[in-house]
């Protein structure tokens, strides 16, 4: 068995996800990868708990704007626009 | 609220009418969105400000946070953003959109601040996904991940929220910066290389560690927080 055909382990399976996320492997290696997945339920576990956690990431919002805050950098502007020539 | 999943910002630049939550709305279009809003900030439209404001501040203010320690200093950071954005707008060739732009002037803003140097960007050292106790010796999971609180179940998976924030806060500076710009803002991988300056590899093995770090960290939360 070569090296490009053996089976991944899952400590190597588990380096690929954000690779193969990314849509980054080769043809070759996003086979092996999935050939892995199939047969292993934690890597697939694993796969799932980082498409969560992209997705909780995701959901983090910013705070609101404070009404002063925006006034000011309207005034900002206001003064930019004045000075140029 | 729609436009705050990942895929759906990615490409997103034209601005138009308010959301419900007073949010603005972002139209997916092509750079010609961009050069209209510049035409419009060129002509002293305070509306047009007004919209890129509240679509901007908030979320620089986090992002000028991962490299400035302090609110007060990424305020100044991003005070500073807005009025290079300002002075800057009549030598805005499009070549990145306008958000890459606004991003890029306030990651520049935010190392001269620091007073760091930033020449070049440490590739962090060789940190495994997951650490190498929880495989046996051929590799093989010997403590599997434990699984988490269905997305059905909107209570717990609520709280996942709480864990993801304090895992970013702890985050090395430039896996954070990464994170926050390809996860939370939905940038993509191009424009987060051209706001923070690094090759799309090493972006990628950035992301890669700093997604691990935080999936970690709510397994850990998870596991505290669980009998």
């Amino acid at each position: 068995m070569s090296f490009l055909t053996r089976d991944l382990v899952c400590q190597q399976a588990v380096e690929l996800v954000t690779d193969y996320l990314e849509g980054k492997l080769s043809r070759r290696q996003k086979r092996r990868f999935e050939v892995h997945l199939r047969s292993c339920p934690n890597c697939r576990a694993y796969l799932e708990q980082i498409r969560r956690t992209i997705e909780a990431l995701g959901r983090v919002e910013p705070e609101t704007l404070a009404p002063e805050t925006r006034d000011d950098l309207i005034d900002l502007f206001r003064r930019f626009r004045a000075e140029e020539p | 609220v729609t436009w705050f999943s990942p895929g759906a910002r990615a490409t997103v630049t034209g601005l138009t009418r308010p959301g419900p939550s007073g949010c603005y709305r972002y139209a997916r279009s092509v750079e010609s969105g961009d050069q209209a809003v510049i035409q419009q900030l060129l002509s002293g439209d305070e509306d047009a400000f007004t919209q890129l404001v509240e679509r901007y501040h908030t979320r620089l203010i986090r992002f000028a946070m991962t490299f400035v320690t302090g609110r007060a200093a990424a305020e100044d950071v991003v005070q500073e953003t807005w009025a290079a954005v300002v002075a800057g707008l009549s030598r805005f060739e499009g070549r990145s959109s306008l958000q890459t732009w606004i991003f890029q002037i306030c990651a520049n803003r935010a190392r001269t601040h620091s007073g760091r140097e930033y020449r070049t960007v440490l590739v962090p050292l060789d940190e495994p996904a997951v650490e190498s106790s929880r495989f046996d010796r051929n590799g093989a999971w010997s403590s599997p991940p434990e699984p988490w609180p269905s997305v059905d179940d909107r209570l717990e998976a609520d709280a996942l929220a709480p864990l993801v924030r304090t895992a970013i806060e702890h985050l090395p500076e430039v896996q954070r910066q990464v994170v926050t710009l390809r996860d939370i803002e939905g940038l993509t991988a191009r424009e987060t290389c051209d706001v923070l300056s690094i090759s799309e590899a090493n972006q990628r093995v950035i992301l890669h560690r700093g997604r691990a770090r935080v999936r970690t960290q709510i397994e850990r939360g998870l596991g505290e927080a669980l009998p």
